[in-house]
């Protein structure tokens, strides 16, 4: 993109923005500039904080520190309806339209215009479909928005975003998540087009291919810091990666080797196979062992599968083709319940959603899984449920007062040690921890990967999935990268930085 | 740090959970005894023991009966809206084995066409089998429960009705009547409810179904990660519902010596789901529920009704007066009042 | 020409469900009509809307009420007090009756507003809100009276035994022939009324947005608060209104009277249309729910052997019907779970834009 004057006043900055949650630091000390008429993307993985930031920026949160400016004075943003008045809009992913209206109505419901009182449905209709064309969208207005795609659905937002509000600035969180290529460069048209009208665009995504089509600066967060704020033309794909993952790339001369931290001791028996297993829509068929004694880390960005193995490989979800053996047995029932009797376990990515039950204690939360194990008639008995929860509560050093406080009362990290416990008192012979150290402070982290270190030590075998590369660089044995999906790489014993980055990054035959 | 004493702590849970319905339950009697000094006064005749408190008893036997198997299906997170027509269904189901020509009936006061034991046991199967529909309906097809159990709800009476012809059946087998009018000193239908619930205390509290049920209504899919089978939890649930509500229209026809389709039951899942309320156990959320806090919640209902009659008060206003007292009871236990309350003595709050 | 049916078939897709309302009616009209001389007579038709009015009236509020997404189970008692308060004030005189009326109206919206607060501000469900409410009013209705209290009013007899002739099909010599009543006109006034506000008004279109999504209908700054206090206040009055109806139509009061009605007069929006999960539905489908109730009864009355309580019956398989198709294409029609979890940890978070905490 040209930048047509040397010194553009930036439209929106903010300068040293800090935020922190209960026992986090979601933004320290963030830097943030938009310019009218660009396409900025911000990127970063999960826990970075590009969330944290966007709220701050629409007024959803307060920050603890920092200063923001719109266009030249300082300003407080109070609240969404704020954010929005200022010209500040947002359209999330999850479209927040509602489907049983007409496409026209969405777009202008709360503005429609009156003829003697009542609603004038023909000039509606005609302005709702002037506004889509400026966004080179052509539809039948009057139907429901629910039954076209997600695509039009995001249009639709954009519109009423773009018309309510007469915005200058646009932010686009994560827009192209549902949509197919031909729809994402639609998508990307308008986005131009609106660029050109003088529109300043935030464009949150994972996907990079995406983030080098169309965007004119990048902005890097990583743990709640700013990386770094670049032209797009003028950073490398594999340095913007390197740059996500907090690896500084070293010249090509003095490039260094990692040695994978290992026992010395040998690895153990099989104990899980996985052959040609895959999921329609979700991971290609893969292929991957696990051996006793041994950590195995999966590696890959955001929305390249991880998850989605971990899921294949403890039965929440079913597989389409292929084969898992646990324990030398072939698997035909895919649910947790059946992988915790054959002894695997896996420590969700979702805390919230998939790990706490937030009402229930910490006792509790800790025996849920070995008492689905044993099925509701072989109950333990409360001295027996206190003797477990006090082990682990120790073992684990889990700050509470008391096993008898309800999760919800405990600090994201603290809960996340409850749920680890909760997998670890089922003894498990295989522990899939997806996302351990995600959204806990720095001295919890250390000590889940010291203890995932503990646990290979005694036998176990673990798989470790993070988006901190350093973690998984320290942790694992055999580093297995995703990409788009698709397994396409195991590194084992030694790795070479770069090309690990490389097959992250997917630009093996890139020099640079 | 950790090393409490368990039976302290599981009172104590008890005791906070319990507090709000019996001091309810509480002011609801003394307010009788500040009217009625001989309120509280039991009187033994023939055996039998006689008095106000027992009248509330006997009365809200059905409700309380209701109100176990409700709480464990709003404790889920669901509710059961059909419990009311089930009643009906197990009425006329009981009426039509006694006397399966009910359009000839024999008056013989020893007469019954099957064994009085397994009339109970058809009919509670009959009754499981509704509950089962409804849990498949909401665990499997993914119904919301309101809507799932208010097609039972309104097509259940159609059904009792179906079965008896249209017609009100008369029992006249003298065994059976002794479910709903009997006496063992006290009320026999108080030793029902009172098996009923150890039945259900033993079945959630005794073993690990109680912490399911309470896991899958916080979070049935955290509860699905954990290998518990949110579904058939879901399913368990309805299934003792519907057999509650089999039992409480035995006992409700029992006393009323028929099998009424259009009346057995009328209106009484309402009660249910209230007394469930008053108890503690969150509607539409579920989670923590005490069966114990649920039976008191019906005591309290019935203690309302009881009470207005003793006290004298015309049965007119009755109907009123239980309106008013439910909401207040709603309203003190709803977050957002003592919140909103809260506010308004601070500073006026800013809504859309 | 015959090409084009198609698309336009899928254009309008979403008046499915009232043209199959319609359609039952109607076949189910020309079943009587066949089977029975009697049904052919026009008047049996026109008696399908003198029968209502107090159904329809509170019909089209219930309407509007589960279109936002709520429900009201007290409008039996609401319109059962209306019926005893009205009784009670004629019968002590010197009030005039259209101030007894007007009273009544604003005795309605008094109830209805109550009870929409406590639900929009309060946060009750509306399901406990309004059966409070229901027996509140119950209780009132025995309050002031135990027994039916009769009407002797020269204007409710007016009202109710006026008959308005229909042009064409009467004659107006010897003034004999298909007729209506007031009550009539009053309903289907009512009836033009509420489909206007449905379709015409920002009232309206916010009503069927909160329906649809509450929270988006929030973020999108749409008044949604005191869109669901109104759409309570408004079935309130609706009621009164009913119940007024009623009132003339028996010339009494009672506080038994309209027992039960809640059901009927849900099932009649369901069978119109209405997904009582809320944002989808018409208003005209609410009056087809009415007039297929009518011609149920109709038609048992018309056949003689079936006794009356085989009306509720089918009105009540009618609705379990509606409902459970709507159910289950709802049910078919919800996200697998793993949907959800498409490896971006960013969508638990994506559910609402308000939640606190980190990413």
């Amino acid at each position: 993109m040209v930048q047509a004057v040397a010194e553009t006043q930036a439209l929106l900055s903010a300068r040293g923005i800090d935020k922190a949650f209960p026992g986090v630091q979601a933004l320290e000390g963030v830097d943030f500039d938009l310019e009218a008429g660009e396409i900025h993307a911000l990127v970063g993985e999960n826990g970075a904080g590009k969330s944290t930031l966007i709220k701050v920026l629409t007024g959803v949160e307060r920050p603890d520190a920092g200063v923001l400016t719109y266009a030249g004075q300082v300003v407080e943003v109070r609240s969404p309806q704020h954010a929005q008045s200022l010209g500040i809009s947002t359209v999330y992913q999850e479209v927040n339209l509602c489907p049983n209206l007409s496409v026209a109505e969405n777009i202008l419901i709360g503005r429609q215009r009156r003829r003697w009182g009542r609603i004038d449905w023909p000039a509606l209709n005609r302005r709702a479909e002037e506004i889509l064309r400026r966004l080179d969208v052509d539809i039948d207005v009057t139907q429901p928005l629910g039954s076209y795609s997600v695509a039009i659905q995001q249009m639709a937002a954009i519109a009423r975003a773009l018309e309510i509000s007469s915005a200058r600035i646009l932010i686009l969180d994560e827009p192209t998540s549902s949509l197919d290529a031909h729809e994402t460069e639609q998508l990307f048209g308008v986005m131009r087009k609106l660029r050109r009208a003088g529109l300043a665009i935030v464009f949150i995504t994972h996907f990079l291919e995406q983030v080098y089509a169309v965007s004119d600066r990048i902005t890097v967060l990583r743990n709640g810091r700013l990386v770094g704020t670049f032209g797009t033309a003028s950073l490398s794909r594999l340095d913007l990666i390197a740059k996500m993952l907090g690896r500084e790339l070293t010249e090509f001369a003095d490039m260094s080797k990692i040695k994978l931290a290992g026992r010395e001791t040998t690895v153990g028996e099989t104990r899980l196979v996985a052959k040609g297993l895959g999921r329609v829509g979700s991971i290609e068929p893969f292929d991957l062992e696990l051996h006793a004694g041994e950590v195995v880390g999966l590696a890959g960005l955001l929305g390249s599968g991880r998850t989605e193995i971990a899921g294949l490989l403890f039965g929440v979800d079913k597989p389409d083709s292929g084969t898992l053996t646990v324990g030398g047995k072939p698997v035909h029932h895919h649910s947790p319940l059946a992988s915790i009797e054959r002894g695997v376990a896996l420590c969700p990515e979702d805390r919230k959603a998939e790990g706490i039950v937030d009402d229930l204690t910490v006792r509790e939360n800790i025996v849920l899984a070995v008492q689905a194990g044993r099925g509701w008639t072989r109950s333990l008995t409360l001295a027996q449920q206190y003797e477990i929860a006090d082990r682990y509560i120790e073992l684990l050093k889990i700050a509470t007062p008391s096993a008898d406080q309800p999760v919800r009362n405990l600090s994201g990290g603290n809960q996340q040690k409850v749920i680890l416990a909760r997998w670890l008192a089922t003894n498990p012979s295989v522990l899939i921890m997806d996302e351990p150290t995600r959204g806990i402070d720095v001295g919890a982290k250390a000590e889940v990967q010291r203890l995932v270190l503990a646990l290979a030590g005694e036998g176990k075998s673990c798989v470790f999935i993070s988006s901190e590369l350093d973690e998984v660089l320290r942790t694992s044995q055999r580093i297995v990268v995703l990409r788009d999906r698709v397994k396409v790489r195991e590194f084992a014993g030694e790795v070479d930085e770069h090309r690990l980055m490389q097959a992250i990054a997917g630009t093996e035959h890139d020099q640079d | 740090m950790t090393r409490t004493r368990p039976a302290l702590s599981w009172r104590r849970i008890a005791e906070g959970r319990l507090f709000f319905p019996l001091a309810i339950l509480a002011i609801i009697l003394l307010f009788d005894l500040a009217f009625d000094p001989a309120f509280f006064r039991l009187e033994i005749i023939d055996g039998h023991l006689y008095g106000s408190p027992v009248d509330i008893v006997r009365n809200g036997s059905t409700v309380m009966l209701l109100a176990i198997g409700m709480t464990l299906v709003i404790a889920t997170g669901g509710v059961d809206l059909s419990v009311g027509a089930v009643m009906a269904i197990s009425a006329s189901v009981a009426a039509i084995l006694i006397n399966p020509d009910f359009l000839e009936l024999s008056r013989d006061a020893a007469y019954t066409f099957t064994p009085l034991p397994l009339v109970i046991v058809l009919t509670l199967v009959v009754a499981t089998i509704c509950g089962l529909w409804n849990g498949i309906l909401v665990a499997y097809w993914n119904i919301q429960p309101m809507v799932a159990t208010l097609i039972l709800m309104i097509a259940g009476r159609g059904i009792a009705q179906l079965l008896t012809s249209g017609t009100r059946i008369q029992i006249f087998y003298e065994p059976y009547a002794y479910l709903g009018n009997g006496w063992i000193v006290v009320p026999v239908s108080l030793f029902i409810v009172g098996a009923v619930f150890v039945v259900a205390w033993l079945a959630t509290r005794r073993t690990a179904l109680g912490m399911f049920i309470e896991s899958v209504g916080i979070n049935a899919r955290s509860s699905f990660y954990s290998g518990i089978n949110e579904k058939r939890v879901k399913l368990v649930a309805y299934m003792f519902c519907g057999l509650c509500a089999g039992m409480a229209g035995l006992v409700a026809s029992s006393n009323i010596r028929t099998s009424d389709a259009n009346n057995i039951g009328l209106n009484l899942e309402l009660d249910a789901i209230l007394a469930v309320v008053i108890g503690g156990t969150a509607l539409g959320a579920g989670g923590r529920f005490s069966l114990l806090a649920s039976i008191v919640g019906a005591l309290v209902i019935q203690a309302i009704t009881t009470s207005m009659y003793a006290v004298g008060v015309p049965a007119n206003a009755l109907l009123a007066i239980k309106g008013l007292v439910v909401v207040a009871v709603i309203l003190l236990l709803s977050a957002q009042f003592r919140e909103v309350v809260g506010r308004l003595g601070t500073r006026r709050s800013k809504t859309a | 020409m015959l090409a084009s049916i198609g698309p336009r078939l899928a254009r309008n897709r979403r008046f499915a469900p009232l043209a199959a309302t319609v359609s039952l009616f109607a076949v189910a009209y020309l079943f009587g009509a066949v089977m029975y001389d009697g049904m052919r007579d026009p008047q049996v038709f026109l008696n399908l809307f003198r029968a209502s009015p107090f159904l329809l009236i509170s019909a089209v509020g219930m309407t509007l009420v589960i279109l936002s997404g709520g429900i009201d189970l007290s409008v039996g008692g609401v319109v059962a007090l209306t019926t005893v308060a009205s009784a009670a004030l004629l019968r002590a005189g010197g009030i005039d009756p259209w101030l007894i009326m007007l009273l009544m109206l604003v005795m309605g919206m008094v109830l209805g507003g109550a009870m929409g607060f406590l639900i929009t501000y309060l946060r009750v469900q509306p399901f406990i809100a309004t059966l409070a409410g229901l027996w509140v009013a119950r209780g009132l209705c025995f309050w002031i009276s135990d027994d039916a209290i009769p009407i002797h009013n020269r204007l409710y007899t007016v009202l109710g035994q006026t008959r308005i002739l229909i042009p064409g099909l009467s004659d107006p010599v010897t003034k004999v022939g298909a007729f209506i009543s007031i009550p009539v006109i009053a309903e289907l006034t009512i009836l033009m009324v509420a489909i206007f506000i449905a379709h015409y008004t920002r009232f309206g279109r916010t009503v069927y947005a909160v329906g649809g999504n509450e929270q988006s209908a929030r973020l999108m700054g749409l008044p949604v608060n005191r869109t669901k206090m109104l759409v309570y206040t408004i079935n309130g009055l609706c009621s009164a209104l009913a119940g007024i109806a009623l009132s003339i139509d028996v010339s009494s009061g009672h506080g038994l009277y309209a027992t039960g009605m809640e059901m009927t007069v849900i099932g009649a929006v369901v069978i119109g249309g209405t997904l009582l999960t809320g944002g989808v539905g018409y208003v005209i489908g609410t009056l087809f729910g009415v007039l297929i109730i009518g011609v149920i009864q109709t038609l048992i009355q018309f056949n003689g052997q079936l006794s009356s309580w085989w009306t509720p019956i089918v009105v009540g398989a009618l609705t379990l019907a509606f409902i459970g198709i709507q159910s289950g294409l709802a049910a078919r029609k919800s996200r697998p779970a793993s949907s959800r979890r498409t490896g971006q940890g960013h969508a638990a978070t994506g559910e609402t834009a308000l939640q606190e905490g980190p990413a």
